[in-house]
C-alpha cells in the first residue's frame, strides 16, 4: 500500500494520522472500522501511524491527529497538549470532543463532591468538568456527531488529502428531514431539536423516526425562539425540550437559560 | 532457574480503552503482577438523577461504542419491569435479533481485527490486508452483514435510533429481513470458514480454575433476561443482582470490581458456554466439539473460540427469529407504558458478559438513582489473578521478557474487555 497513488493525474500524498481517545465511549473511533465496504480503500488513503484501539505500533511523526472524547482529568490536558505538538492538524472527532459531549451532563449539577460521591462514595477519584478540546488547545476542524457519520468523515477526509476546503452545511437538520419527505415528528407528539441543529447527517435519527437531539451543535442562524413556540403549541413539555438541549454540550447558553426557567434541576 | 524482568505495558493496544500490565519478577520470584484500569470515569449514574425515564436507554447506549445496542436494552428492560410492563413477542423478536447482530459484529470485531494479529504475528490487522486478504474480506463481510441487520432494526448499528421503552419507532423492511435471512445462511458458510482459519492456531494451555457468571434458562441460550447462575451453583432472581455482583474498589482501578464465591470471577463467552452449553445452536455446538471446548473450560484464552462458537449460535438463532417474524404480520410498532414509583432492573448478555442496569423512580417516571454494573468491570479482579498465575506459569517455564509480555497482552486480550465502559 505504499505505491504513489493518484487523482485526476495530480500525485496524492497520503498524509501520516494518528487517532487518538480522551473521555468516550470510542465509538467514533469504531465508526471507521464500521466502513466495511469501504474500509479498505479508507485505508488505502492515508498512513495510520497511531492507533492503540487497533494496532500494537505507535509513533509520534503524524500529520493529522483526530482526537475522540472530552478533557476530564489533568492527565489528558497533558496528552492533547503533547499531541497538538506533534500534528500540524488537530481534528475535533465527534460531540464530546466538539462539545463535552453526554459527559458534560454531570456539570450541570455544578456540584462536582456530589457527582463523584454518587457513583464513588467517600473514595477518592479524580475527575474534572468535561470540556471540549478547544477549551485546552486551538482547533483545526470539528467533525460533528453522536455518532460521526462515517460518509461524512470519508468525505472530509478525501477533501484533506486532496488539499480541497472543508465546508460544513449552514442548513439545519430539518432541512434534509423535509427532503426525505419524513412525517414531522412534532405532528406525533415527538420533540425535535431538527431545526435549530446544524445538518449534515441527512437527518439520521428523524428519517428513523426519532426526534433531534442535537449531538451535532447549532446551526449558523439557530432560531431557539420560534422552536420554543412550537414545542408550546404541540403542548410537549419544556422539560423535555431541555433534555435535548442539554445533552450533548452544543446548546450550553440555551439549555442554561430553559432550565433556570423551569426552577433549576428536578 | 532464576529469572529476572520488569515488564510494562502502558495503555494496553488493541482493546477498548485504557489499562496497562504491570509485571515484576526477581530472582524467579513474582514480586508484582497487576492489571492496572486507568480510564477516566464519566459519572454516567450521576448523569441520570432527575432526568425523566426516557433519557435513560438514549443516554446509556452512549457508555459503549461497541456494545451500545446492549446497554440501549439493558436500560429498555430495567425501565419495562420496573413499569410492570411486559413487551409483546414481534418486539421481544426484534430486540433479541438485533442483540444477537450485535453480538456478532463485536465478536467479529475482537476475534479478527484485536485478537487474531497475535496468532499470526502481527502487529495489527494492516498488514493482513495484504498477507491474507480473503481472510480480511471474510472478517468485514460477517461485520458489514451484522452491522446492516443492526441498522434495519435498531436504526443504526452504533447508537440506535428504533430501540424505545415500549418497542421501537419503525419497524424494518420485511423484504430486507427477507435478504439478510439468505446472507446469514451464507454468512454461516463464512464462519465455518473462519472455524478452520482458528483451528490452525496455538492457543496457550494455560488454567486457572475460577468462578463463571452468566444468565441461564432451562431451554435456550440466554441473551435478554433470565436467571442469574454461577458456576459454583449460586442461582439469584434478575432483581438480586447485588448479590452476584458484590462491587468494591481497590488501588490501582477506576472501576469497580466484583467477587462471589471466591476472591474474582469471570463473565463473557466462555461463561455462557460454559453455563448454558446444552441449549447451543445443532452448528454452534458441533464446532464447539471440534475445538474440544465443552463445560467447565478454565482457560480463559479460549474465549475467543468461544466467541466464534457464539457467532455461529446467534446467526442459527437470527435465521430461526426471521422465520418466526415473517410468519405474523406486522404488530404496531410500539406499546404504550405508565411510568410508576419503584426499582427496575434489566440484566443483559452483551458480547463481553453479563451487564446489569438498575434504575429507581418517583411517580412520575424520574430517575432518583441508577446503577450500571458493567461486564468487563466484574472481569477485572478475574483478569489481575490471571496475570498473577500467568506470571508464575512464565518463570516455571523459564519464558522470555518478550514471551511474557506477549502472553499476558494476549491473555487481557482474550477477555475481550472494554475498559471504558467499565469506568463508565
Amino acid at each position: 500500500m505504499s505505491d504513489a497513488k493518484s487523482y485526476l493525474g495530480v500525485p496524492v500524498l497520503r498524509p501520516r494520522v494518528g487517532f487518538f481517545e480522551l473521555t468516550s465511549c470510542e465509538g467514533c473511533q469504531l465508526q471507521l472500522l464500521n466502513n466495511e465496504a469501504t474500509l479498505l480503500d479508507f485505508l488505502d488513503l492515508v498512513e495510520i501511524v497511531n492507533f492503540r484501539e487497533g494496532m500494537k505500533e505507535s509513533g509520534d511523526n503524524y500529520r493529522i491527529a483526530f482526537v475522540e472524547g472530552a478533557v476530564t482529568r489533568a492527565d489528558e490536558v497533558e496528552r492533547l497538549r503533547e499531541i497538538r505538538r506533534n500534528a500540524e492538524m488537530v481534528i475535533a472527532l465527534g460531540s464530546c470532543a466538539c462539545f463535552g459531549g453526554v459527559n458534560q451532563l454531570k456539570n450541570r449539577f455544578n456540584d462536582p463532591a456530589w457527582v463523584k460521591r454518587e457513583v464513588y462514595g467517600e473514595y477518592p477519584i479524580d475527575s474534572q468538568a468535561a470540556v471540549p478540546l478547544a477549551a485546552v488547545i486551538k482547533v483545526d476542524l470539528e467533525i460533528f456527531g453522536c455518532p460521526v457519520k462515517k460518509e461524512e468523515v470519508e468525505r472530509i477526509v478525501t477533501n484533506l488529502v486532496l488539499g480541497k476546503e472543508v465546508k460544513h452545511p449552514k442548513y439545519p437538520v430539518c432541512m434534509e428531514c423535509k427532503a426525505h419527505e419524513n412525517i414531522c415528528l412534532f405532528d406525533l407528539g415527538e420533540p425535535c431539536l431538527g431545526p435549530i441543529t446544524r445538518g449534515g447527517c441527512d437527518a439520521w435519527c428523524p428519517s428513523n423516526r426519532l426526534g433531534c437531539w442535537g449531538c451535532r451543535g447549532p446551526a449558523p442562524e439557530a432560531n431557539v425562539d420560534e422552536l420554543r413556540k412550537i414545542v408550546a403549541r404541540k403542548n410537549i413539555p419544556l422539560e423535555r425540550l431541555l433534555d435535548r438541549l442539554e445533552c450533548f454540550g452544543g446548546f450550553g447558553g440555551e439549555a442554561d437559560a430553559v432550565r433556570k426557567e423551569l426552577g433549576g434541576l428536578k | 532457574m532464576k529469572i529476572s524482568c520488569d515488564i510494562e505495558v502502558r495503555h494496553l493496544s488493541r482493546v477498548e480503552g485504557h489499562g496497562n500490565i504491570r509485571i515484576s519478577i526477581k530472582n524467579g520470584q513474582v514480586r508484582e503482577a497487576v492489571w492496572e484500569v486507568v480510564e477516566t470515569p464519566r459519572f454516567f449514574e450521576a448523569m441520570l438523577v432527575g432526568k425523566l425515564y426516557e433519557n435513560a436507554p438514549y443516554i446509556c447506549g452512549r457508555i459503549c461504542g461497541i456494545c451500545s445496542i446492549g446497554h440501549t436494552l439493558a436500560s429498555i428492560r430495567a425501565i419495562e419491569n420496573g413499569f410492570g410492563f411486559t413487551p409483546s413477542a414481534q418486539t421481544a423478536r426484534l430486540r433479541l435479533l438485533l442483540k444477537h447482530m450485535e453480538t456478532l459484529q463485536s465478536h467479529i470485531l475482537h476475534i479478527y481485527f484485536l485478537a487474531a494479529p497475535d496468532f499470526l504475528g502481527v502487529g495489527s490487522v494492516l498488514p493482513l490486508i495484504k498477507s491474507h486478504p480473503e481472510v480480511v474480506r471474510r472478517a468485514l463481510r460477517l461485520k458489514l452483514l451484522a452491522n446492516e441487520v443492526c441498522d434495519e432494526v435498531g436504526g443504526r448499528r452504533l447508537h440506535p435510533t428504533r430501540t424505545v421503552v415500549g418497542g421501537f419507532t419503525m419497524l424494518p423492511d420485511r423484504d430486507a429481513l427477507g435478504r439478510f435471512h439468505q446472507r446469514l445462511r451464507a454468512g454461516l458458510a463464512d464462519l465455518f470458514a473462519s472455524a478452520e482459519l482458528f483451528a490452525t492456531f496455538t492457543f496457550p494451555a494455560f488454567t486457572r480454575e475460577t468462578e463463571f457468571v452468566s444468565l441461564r434458562r432451562e431451554g435456550s441460550y440466554p441473551f435478554i433476561g433470565g436467571e442469574l447462575f454461577s458456576s459454583d451453583g449460586v442461582r439469584k432472581k434478575e432483581h438480586e443482582y447485588r448479590a452476584m455482583t458484590n462491587e468494591y474498589l481497590a488501588a490501582h482501578s477506576t472501576s469497580k470490581l466484583s467477587r462471589l464465591s471466591r476472591e474474582s470471577f469471570a463473565v463473557g463467552a466462555l461463561a455462557r458456554l460454559n453455563n448454558n452449553f446444552a441449549y447451543l445452536r445443532p452448528q454452534a455446538a458441533a464446532i464447539a466439539g471440534e475445538f474440544g471446548l465443552g463445560p467447565v473450560n478454565h482457560n480463559l484464552f479460549m474465549n475467543n473460540l468461544a466467541q466464534l462458537v457464539e457467532c455461529v449460535h446467534v446467526v442459527e438463532d437470527a435465521i430461526a427469529l426471521i422465520d418466526e417474524l415473517l410468519t405474523d404480520c406486522w404488530q404496531e410498532p410500539r406499546q404504550a407504558v405508565t411510568p410508576r414509583a419503584g426499582i427496575g432492573v434489566g440484566a443483559v448478555e452483551v458480547p463481553r458478559g453479563i451487564l446489569y442496569h438498575c434504575l429507581e423512580f418517583d411517580k412520575d417516571g424520574r430517575i432518583r438513582k441508577a446503577d450500571c454494573v458493567i461486564p468487563t468491570s466484574q472481569n477485572h479482579a478475574n483478569i489481575s489473578k490471571d496475570i498473577e498465575a500467568l506470571a508464575a506459569h512464565c518463570v516455571a517455564q523459564g519464558k522470555s521478557d518478550k514471551e511474557t509480555e506477549l502472553l499476558a497482552e494476549m491473555l487481557v486480550r482474550a477477555y475481550d474487555p472494554c475498559i471504558s465502559c467499565s469506568v463508565h
